[in-house]
């Protein structure tokens, strides 16, 4: 298995900020594994893409935002935003198109938000946070503080067309953004080898005159060590960077998806040796910072979380059908 | 106060130094706004008195229109200038996937006070991909307001109505109108609200059914019938979404015939979407076919003989009324 390389910091905040960040990775991973489940069983309607393997980097990122931060998500945004902090429960809710959901059952799995917390939504439209970051980014230059903001995009969204004049302009106004590319090797059914003319799409930070960091994705701490110089940077007025997490895929694109642009192998290689959740895992109990006493507690605790989030989820109404007239103009 | 003749550029200028002044969260964001003040001018006076808040941007209109987004939802209040509004096919989706459904998909959670800007329409030879009227796709897009001002009042009312609103706003204001000049009064509190449709000329025989460039059309068409014992009653709808209806039905009630004029080409047009509601809804106060008045469908040419083919005119305005009318 891939191994964690040893950190310097040993300040009792850091490892606190560890526990934290692992407790969200494993609820991530719960999340997303019964969000599979209830579509598997037809109790949740429409599509879901789901983001199992990516742990480390929604984690290791929004480990280093504030509330006040903004995110913008994607279609495969569960992670991030119960990275950000959403409430599971709603988030669950919504999944299911009942009235008690973050939407009211008018998202669904695609098209989550929680202003409160600054996550600007999820997205049905590949690359379609990045345009908006910008404007997220200019609203806090000329408001005058010290928020950033961060989009999240896959290496299929890298591609479109308002990557390139979403960088171009937070570059020109160093703008507070973090352009976070998860780099999880498809889009859809094509590989990122075949689609991008460069390999580290790290490199195109280059272009557009910002720092690139490369980062191995399924290294949590390793992405919350380049998310911070990035976050720091921005907060002092020296505008946007490029992360990119190296990660992996780990579900089809979406669930039922046959996958037949892939070789099951390559699946379980990745499982078996480069899960960021085991990795870090391994990396905290060496550390001594987790005891397997206290990875089974807060799997349990966690279990028992999603679970209530579940029965609050069945438990809730559906919208009435009227509804569907309703939030149109404010 | 006294109306004093403004040009519509200068009604806009007002409108939004009006506002700017008092809104601090209001900015403009678009493609060579200060060198000339917008490219038509129509921003006089603004880059000098509101510094940084009046931005250039590079030549980006996908990020220019997102960037409004993502603005609006984070507690600013942007103006979008589309520097011509064909170029809205740039920023397609951030407009009609982002602005238009962000409130309603995620529950009514946020506000977008959104305006975009979008300088309109034909008659300046400009050719096919620089003197569109695209209301209509705006109009079938829901989530989104769609305003087009005629005179240079109703371009001051209406600009400080859409900057104030919660919503996003396309303001389609046509290039050729913005030297002519009209009455606008001075008052800062003067707001056409969104809506709200005006007769704007009486009359009992056939009502005119317009809005933006084709309200002159339809005044001109409205002297020549006066002169021949026609009277024509001018409803300047001045925003199509939310629509104003009720103004719509009364004048039908009054006249029994309709005849509705705009600049954009006739096959799914506004005029369509009225026409159908009109026969759904006042079927029995008709007296005869609601017609249409609208350019031919094809993409604006270039060499004038051609152009000028292709737009509607007055003349045809007379004739369709004259057709209702049964004369």
């Amino acid at each position: 298995m891939a191994k964690e390389k040893e950190r310097m910091d040993d300040r009792p905040v850091e490892k606190t900020a560890w526990r934290t960040m692992y407790r969200t990775m494993v609820k991530i991973r719960l999340f997303e594994t019964l969000a599979g489940e209830y579509f598997a069983a037809g109790q949740i309607p429409g599509f879901i893409h789901l983001s199992i393997g990516q742990e480390g980097s929604s984690v290791g990122v929004c480990s280093c935002l504030r509330p006040d931060d903004y995110v913008a998500t994607t279609h495969r945004g569960h992670g991030h935003m119960i990275a950000k902090g959403a409430d599971v429960r709603r988030m669950t809710a919504e999944l299911f198109g009942k009235a008690t959901g973050y939407c009211k059952g008018k998202g669904g799995s695609m098209h989550i938000a929680d202003f409160s917390i600054g996550i600007l939504g999820a997205n049905g439209v590949v690359a379609g946070g990045l345009p908006l970051i910008v404007g997220a980014g200019l609203s806090i230059q000329l408001r005058r503080s010290d928020q950033v903001a961060v989009v999240f995009f896959g290496d299929g969204a890298a591609n479109r067309g308002p990557v390139h004049e979403a960088m171009n302009l937070a570059s020109i106004w160093r703008l507070p953004v973090l352009f976070v590319i998860e780099n999880n090797r498809y889009a859809s059914t094509t590989p990122q080898s075949y689609a991008c003319a460069v390999g580290d799409l790290c490199l195109r930070a280059a272009a557009y005159n910002m720092p690139g960091y490369g980062v191995d994705g399924n290294d949590v701490l390793a992405v919350r060590e380049a998310t911070r110089k990035a976050v720091a940077a921005a907060r002092a007025g020296e505008g946007p960077s490029l992360i990119e997490n190296k990660t992996y895929r780990v579900r089809g694109h979406f669930e039922g998806d046959p996958q037949k642009y892939r070789d099951p192998s390559e699946v379980q290689r990745w499982q078996a040796e480069n899960d960021p959740i085991r990795r870090f895992e391994e990396y905290l109990r060496r550390r001594g910072v987790l005891t397997a006493k206290k990875i089974r507690r807060i799997e349990e605790e966690v279990r028992a979380e999603l679970d209530a989030a579940v029965a609050f989820a069945k438990e809730s109404p559906f919208p009435r059908p009227e509804e569907a007239l309703e939030d149109l103009f404010a | 106060m006294s109306d004093r003749l403004l040009s519509a550029s200068a009604a806009l200028a007002e409108a939004l130094i009006e506002e700017m002044t008092r809104d601090e969260r209001i900015f403009i964001l678009g493609e060579d706004l200060t060198a000339h003040a917008g490219i038509f001018g129509q921003f006089k006076g603004i880059p000098e008195k509101f510094p940084g808040r009046i931005l250039d941007t590079p030549i980006s209109e996908t990020c220019i229109a997102g960037c409004g987004v993502g603005a609006a939802l984070t507690g600013m209040r942007p103006i979008v200038d589309f520097h011509f509004s064909d170029f809205v096919t740039c920023g397609m989706d951030e407009l009609c996937n982002q602005a238009a459904k962000i409130r309603y998909m995620f529950g009514g959670q946020v506000k977008l006070p959104l305006v975009v800007w979008c300088p309109d329409g034909a008659g300046l030879r400009a050719a096919a991909q620089h003197s569109q009227s695209l209301e209509a796709w705006f109009v079938h897009t829901p989530g989104l307001k769609v305003v087009v001002p005629s005179e240079p009042a109703d371009v001051k009312g209406l600009m400080k109505a859409s900057i104030r609103d919660d919503n996003p706003v396309m303001f389609f204001q046509h290039k050729r109108l913005f030297r002519r000049e009209g009455p606008v009064p001075e008052d800062p509190e003067f707001l056409i609200p969104l809506g709200r449709a005006a007769i704007k000329r009486e009359g009992r025989d056939v009502t005119f059914l317009t809005y933006g460039s084709g309200y002159f059309l339809c005044r001109e068409a409205a002297d020549e019938l006066a002169r021949e014992g026609i009277e024509a009653e001018i409803v300047d709808l001045r925003t199509l979404k939310p629509l104003d209806f009720d103004t719509v039905a009364a004048s039908l009630r009054k006249t029994f015939r309709a005849v509705i004029v705009h600049e954009a080409c006739l096959t799914g047009g506004f005029g369509a979407e009225l026409a159908a509601r009109i026969q759904a809804e006042l079927f029995d106060f008709l007296d005869a076919p609601v017609l249409r008045v609208a350019a031919k469908d094809v993409p604006i040419p270039f060499s004038p003989p051609l152009e000028d083919f292709v737009l509607p005119r007055a003349a045809d305005v007379v004739a369709a009324a004259r057709s209702v009318c049964n004369r």
